[in-house]
């Protein structure tokens, strides 16, 4: 562990990095400082995520020294940018646009991307196209100046959208090539013409997502993040980052849902049966190895050791969402027949810990779904960790055009 | 309830560079001392305990001596280490008493006697235990559970407690004893105490058990006025029964990490090799899947077994949630691992000349022991407060 009485290089770096954190609280009063211009401020000096690259928010240190940047700027009370309403943009889309853009594509977007100004959504699957993602049908057809792409197609289950002003885009540019190599990854303006976001409503009857309707769309080829064609290893880096930010988060015993069914079956003794206690105990056991398996995790990725744990990660976390909360509709009885409401919202973020025990059922059947279905990640861990053979494929060959739709 | 535990505060849930060597030293000297071949071969001889290979283990490789402090004689190693070499005891089904001897007696001893015994016979014991030239057992059941009712059936019989003490009763079901030179044998009576009984002298009997594990022997011990040396009394004997039993169930915990560990492993490698249909049957999702959950389960299980070490060698408050989760994890994490071991195997797996039943028989056995998943759980509604129905 990190802290002032370790000695050596670590206590050093820590040290040193706090001087920088207070260098931005002294000049940049949190109390009397707008929002916006601490954030950008705080990303100037480095320490918005200290992995990255000096000038691009980072100081190009190990990404394990910034718990104590956040620390720091909590316990001065410093503005946050929100993490849970841009995840998408922290989790996903700026991993890839550090890994894959040009420099003035990092300058143009990573700074308000950080800060909140701007908004990022995924447009990723379709309709059509969802475990199977490099069958996609959306098409990117080059403009006659060859400056620009002129894009249509239809995307789906798209959180955020609605607030967006970018987007992270896979379409097919090349219909003649096997499916995976005829894919080309891009930024989109979401202000541009031709982009329509309709609300998808969901089992929860509120709509986190949304449909997107591509219609003509131009966008300019300085937008694109890697090579024409080399769309799905790109994707492939952002999918990656996609797994490990929705299956982290370190939370103390009990902090997850299973704290809150264990407090409904201390609050309730008179709904307690036999049966009920022995899923509880297993879930108590199963959530409370999940959190200090996450424990683990960190602590292995902090030394440099990243395993391959952290696909499972996501699989347990869909499965103990899911028991748990039916749990707690069973544990409700009655109370379990009524649900708060079913009218039609757009939440700002996700939320799978809140509302009642009906919502939190609902919404976790989406867990296992979501961000690479449990039967794919099943084939990932197999495939990639275990090394078994891969599926016999059927479509690895043939040009798209020919693959039966 | 329990104290939440702080992220930042969690131990070192990670293998060091010292543990690394350690393993690989004893999985090279297990892979070429107890291949699954010649356990095979021993569990129907004579000697089911291979006590060559564990003597070597014991002395040479210094196994014994991982818990006892430099100064009594050992290596001055901790739960974290110990737990390693469990660990790999469960890969190969050795057929050793490390659980018994090196971690379950060792600990009962170092619980009533402290790290430097007053006695000059408990520090020859200690240092005997340590340097490995002297095996011992605790005289409990092997179902018995930490925090379970403190065994009474063996009594203090005809001389007073100390010194020249007999006792008699019998004691069903004990692991590891059928190799121990000295039994440590608590025992009821006015004071409660734990005893030394030399497993030669007169008045003991061990039974061997047809047992469900063949890799672990039990044995039914009876004593018949057999003369004691009592090492503890009272308050300070029943918590080492107890302490014993706590380190016995995280040890056995990362014993069946080891267990399904290999299992994964053995699996993992069949369904790569064997083809059906014209095809590696890995390849079948039917298969890979289940394949998959036991990664999931056993990264899972690596990080409760890590825990529970780590909150032992720590003297963790946490310890006695640690340990109740890490046994009833591990425990149902090798019974499932090696039952889809021999599923996946098919025919092969099924019969009596490939290794898997060795597994199914250790992992069902050491889920029992000390305590079942259920009971461990039951324990945790006490820690956790959840209290059950009325």
């Amino acid at each position: 562990m990190l802290s002032d009485t370790a000695a050596g290089p670590a206590a050093t770096a820590a040290g040193d990095i706090r001087r920088r954190v207070h260098e931005v609280l002294e000049k940049h009063d949190p109390a009397s400082t707008p929002c916006l211009d601490f954030l950008r401020a705080r990303f100037d000096a480095g320490l918005a995520w200290v992995h990255y690259p000096p000038g691009l928010g980072g100081l190009g240190l190990p990404r394990a020294l910034q718990p104590i940047v956040d620390a720091e700027f909590a316990a001065a009370r410093a503005p946050e940018n929100n993490p849970r309403r841009i995840g998408i943009g922290l989790g996903m889309a700026a991993p890839t646009i550090l890994a894959f853009g040009t420099p003035e594509q990092q300058q143009r977007w990573l700074r308000p991307l950080w800060t909140g100004e701007e908004v990022w959504c995924q447009l990723f699957s379709e309709p059509g196209a969802g475990s199977d993602l490099a069958g996609l049908a959306s098409r990117a057809v080059r403009t006659e100046d060859g400056q620009s792409w002129r894009v249509n197609g239809q995307k789906v289950w798209t959180s955020m959208a609605h607030e967006a002003r970018w987007a992270i885009l896979v379409v097919r540019t090349d219909p003649d090539v096997p499916k995976h190599a005829g894919l080309s990854y891009f930024v989109l303006d979401m202000t541009a013409p031709g982009v329509e976001v309709r609300p998808l409503r969901q089992i929860t009857g509120e709509a986190e997502f949304n449909e997107v309707f591509l219609t003509d769309v131009v966008i300019p080829d300085s937008d694109r993040l890697g090579a024409v064609g080399d769309g799905w290893r790109v994707a492939m880096a952002t999918l990656m980052n996609e797994r490990v930010s929705i299956g982290g988060g370190a939370l103390p015993r009990e902090g997850g849902m299973i704290g809150t069914a264990a407090a409904a079956w201390r609050d309730q003794p008179a709904k307690r049966t036999h049966g009920l206690h022995d899923r509880l105990l297993r879930l108590w056991v199963d959530a409370e190895v999940a959190r200090i398996a996450g424990i683990r995790l960190r602590q292995q990725l902090a030394a440099g050791q990243p395993g391959p744990e952290g696909s499972a990660a996501k699989l347990i976390f869909a499965r103990l969402n899911q028991e748990i909360s039916s749990f707690e509709v069973d544990l409700a009885g009655g109370e379990g027949l009524r649900y708060d409401d079913w009218t039609m919202r757009r939440p700002e973020a996700s939320n799978f810990f809140g509302r009642g025990p009906g919502f939190r059922y609902l919404r976790a059947r989406g867990n296992s779904i979501e961000g690479g279905t449990s039967e794919i990640l099943r084939n990932i861990i197999a495939e990639r960790v275990l090394g078994l053979p891969p599926e016999i494929r059927v479509d690895k060959d043939v040009p798209w055009k020919d693959l039966p739709r | 309830m329990t104290q939440p535990a702080a992220p930042g505060e969690a131990p070192d849930l990670l293998y060091g560079e010292t543990e690394d060597d350690l393993r690989a030293t004893v999985r090279d000297f297990l892979s070429i001392r107890c291949p699954a071949a010649s356990v095979l071969t021993r569990i129907e001889s004579s000697e089911p305990y291979d006590l060559p290979a564990w003597h070597s283990l014991a002395a040479e490789l210094g196994c014994s001596g991982l818990l006892v402090p430099e100064p009594a004689g050992g290596a001055g190693a901790s739960y974290r280490e110990a737990a390693v070499v469990a660990e790999e005891t469960g890969r190969a089904v050795a057929p050793v008493p490390y659980l018994g001897s090196a971690v379950v007696a060792t600990a009962a001893l170092l619980a009533a006697t402290g790290p430097e015994p007053a006695s000059e016979d408990d520090r020859k014991l200690l240092a005997a235990l340590a340097e490995g030239s002297v095996t011992a057992a605790l005289a409990v059941p092997f179902e018995t559970a930490p925090g379970s009712a403190l065994p009474t059936s063996v009594r203090v019989a005809g001389a007073p407690a100390g010194a020249g003490a007999r006792l008699a009763g019998t004691v069903t079901g004990v692991a590891d004893a059928l190799p121990a030179d000295v039994l440590l044998v608590p025992a009821d009576g006015v004071p409660y105490g734990l005893y030394a009984v030399d497993a030669r002298a007169g008045g003991v009997t061990k039974a061997p058990v047809v047992s469900l594990d063949s890799t672990r022997v039990l044995c039914d011990l009876t004593l018949d006025g057999a003369p004691a040396r009592r090492i503890a009394a009272g308050d300070v004997a029943g918590a080492a029964v107890t302490a014993a039993l706590s380190a016995g169930a995280a040890m056995l915990a990362s014993e069946q990490l080891g267990v399904a560990e290999r299992c994964l492993e053995m699996t993992t490698a069949y369904a790569k090799e064997r083809h059906q249909f014209a095809r590696p049957i890995g390849s079948f999702q039917a298969v890979k899947h289940r394949l998959a959950d036991l990664y999931v389960l056993v990264a899972q299980a690596r990080a409760a077994a890590r825990y529970a070490a780590a909150c032992l060698a720590d003297g963790s408050g946490d310890a006695p949630v640690a340990v109740a989760l890490a046994k009833s994890y591990c425990g149902e994490t090798a019974v499932k691992a090696a039952e889809e071991c021999v599923q996946l195997h098919g025919g092969i797996g099924f019969t009596w000349e490939h290794p898997a039943h060795l597994y199914l028989k250790r992992a069902k056995s050491g889920s029992v022991a000390f305590g079942t998943p259920d009971r461990h759980r039951a324990t945790l509604a006490g820690l956790a407060d959840l209290p059950g129905a009325r």
